[in-house]
């Protein structure tokens, strides 16, 4: 029940309340360029929520067994050279930026090949935006958050399991897919308004960002409302342990 | 065939004619994430400034190596390079400041500036052009994180730098330093710098009748 209710905040918080584009500004750039239309727009949300999952996976796995601290691979690895207690403080999290934007960039190749080979539909829809996708810094964020999650804990106890990081980064990706959507919708409508001639383009899909991310701050505080209806024992147990 | 661009022209280009996020709309997310205050984003400026020269230097020195269709991994490498001792100075002589920027320091790997100047410049330029070209792009995006940042901050907490600049009866327009506000100023700035360009030209163009 815990672990769902966990599940539950994880989802709605990258989802709704801290949107990843409008509330942490990652992915600004396909925001702002693809989305013209509702179609496209589309395409690029559903080909980021793709690979940020696929990103997710690889980057929880990578972390927890080989980058962090006393991880079982490296730790099995070290044990050839050095004495088992040396071993267990191999610490590889210094290479984290290396590797993750390296599987990241391997990953978005790996896809689009397999995606061009087996479903031709598919890759006629969203193909063409897989390559941009390796600088969209979405990804590489929820990548750095599962990071944190994992080595940033106290705590060992608290590391996210796979599921965590799933959610996150599959409702990051809806996220995305929401704020680029709806920002189509609303771009499609400018099309037709008579706006002034600096403005035109980037600066007022800026603005209009701006009103939806105001829109979107009427989230907060949701989550912390819905953790007291789902599971109104931790909130207690936890509001008593600070007391 | 255009002369290609000499050192010192590429550095004035940078800073304001091709100014990295006014004119070419590039590297946005750090530019609207840390932006609520002056200090913060100087920190990043410089960091953006460290990383971006050092990787232009080092893709200069290996311009004749690279592959073509390998040319962008090896970009990346070099930058996650660069971000990573970035990211460990930061972490151990100003604490505080790297917990504040937190995940946006290794975003810089995925700066489209970074990776644009590399691709566009360094890759066909010699060291001193690239050096020069890194450092007129990275002052571009300084002042620009500069101009945004002071708007919000003044706006929002009446303070720049953490001294008080507007009086203190100034009701703190706390939507400027939160998401919105972010969106807003580089909006509105955007405009502005596009309606002073339009100006410009209408009259360059009414003197040549």
């Amino acid at each position: 029940m815990h672990y769902l209710t966990d599940i539950i905040l994880i989802a709605l918080g990258a989802a709704l309340i801290n949107n990843f584009v409008l509330y942490y500004f990652v992915g600004i750039c396909p925001f702002i360029g693809v989305s013209r239309r509702i179609d496209m727009a589309l395409g690029m949300g559903f080909a980021v929520t793709f690979v940020i999952s696929i990103a997710a996976l690889l980057s929880w796995t990578i972390t927890t067994f080989i980058l962090a601290p006393g991880a079982p691979v490296s730790k099995w690895v070290a044990g050839f050279f050095v004495s088992p207690e040396a071993a267990a403080q191999v610490d590889l999290t210094i290479l984290s930026y290396v590797v993750y934007i390296f599987a990241i960039a391997s990953s978005v190749q790996f896809v689009e090949m397999y995606v061009r080979k087996f479903y031709p539909s598919l890759y006629r829809s969203f193909g063409v935006f897989l390559p941009l996708i390796t600088t969209n810094c979405a990804i590489l964020f929820a990548c750095l958050i599962i990071f944190s999650r994992i080595v940033g804990v106290d705590n060992p106890a608290d590391a996210w399991d796979i599921g965590r990081a799933l959610t996150l980064a599959a409702f990051g990706g809806v996220g995305f897919t929401i704020a680029i959507t709806i920002m189509a919708g609303i771009r499609e409508e400018l099309e037709l308004c008579d706006i002034p001639k600096p403005l035109r383009g980037a600066g007022i899909t800026l603005i209009v960002a701006s009103v939806l991310a105001m829109a979107f701050m009427g989230f907060t505080g949701v989550d912390s409302g819905l953790r007291k209806v789902l599971a109104p024992a931790a909130v207690e147990s936890a509001q008593s342990a600070e007391k | 065939m255009p002369v290609a661009p000499t050192a010192a022209e590429r550095f004035i280009q940078g800073i304001l004619p091709e100014n990295p996020v006014y004119r070419q709309l590039l590297g946005l997310c750090p530019t609207l994430a840390v932006t609520n205050g002056l200090k913060a984003a100087m920190t990043m400026a410089g960091a953006v400034a460290f990383v971006l020269f050092c990787a232009n230097i080092v893709t200069s020195v290996i311009r004749h190596l690279l592959k073509p269709h390998l040319r962008i991994v090896i970009f990346t490498l070099i930058i996650a390079t660069f971000v990573t001792i970035t990211d460990r100075f930061l972490a151990a002589y100003m604490y505080d400041m790297s917990k504040t920027l937190g995940p946006y320091i290794p975003l810089i790997i995925v700066n489209c500036i970074i990776i644009c100047r590399c691709e566009v410049c360094a890759s066909r330029q010699s060291i001193v052009t690239a050096g020069a070209d890194a450092l007129g792009q990275a002052g571009g995006f300084g002042l620009a994180l500069a101009s945004i940042a002071a708007v919000r901050e003044i706006l929002g907490t009446g303070l720049l730098f953490g001294v008080q600049i507007l009086p203190a009866t100034w009701p703190n327009w706390v939507v400027m330093i939160l998401p919105p506000g972010a969106f807003m100023t580089l909006g509105l700035l955007l405009g502005a710098v596009n309606w002073i360009e339009l100006r410009r030209s209408e009259r360059a163009d009414k003197k040549r009748g």
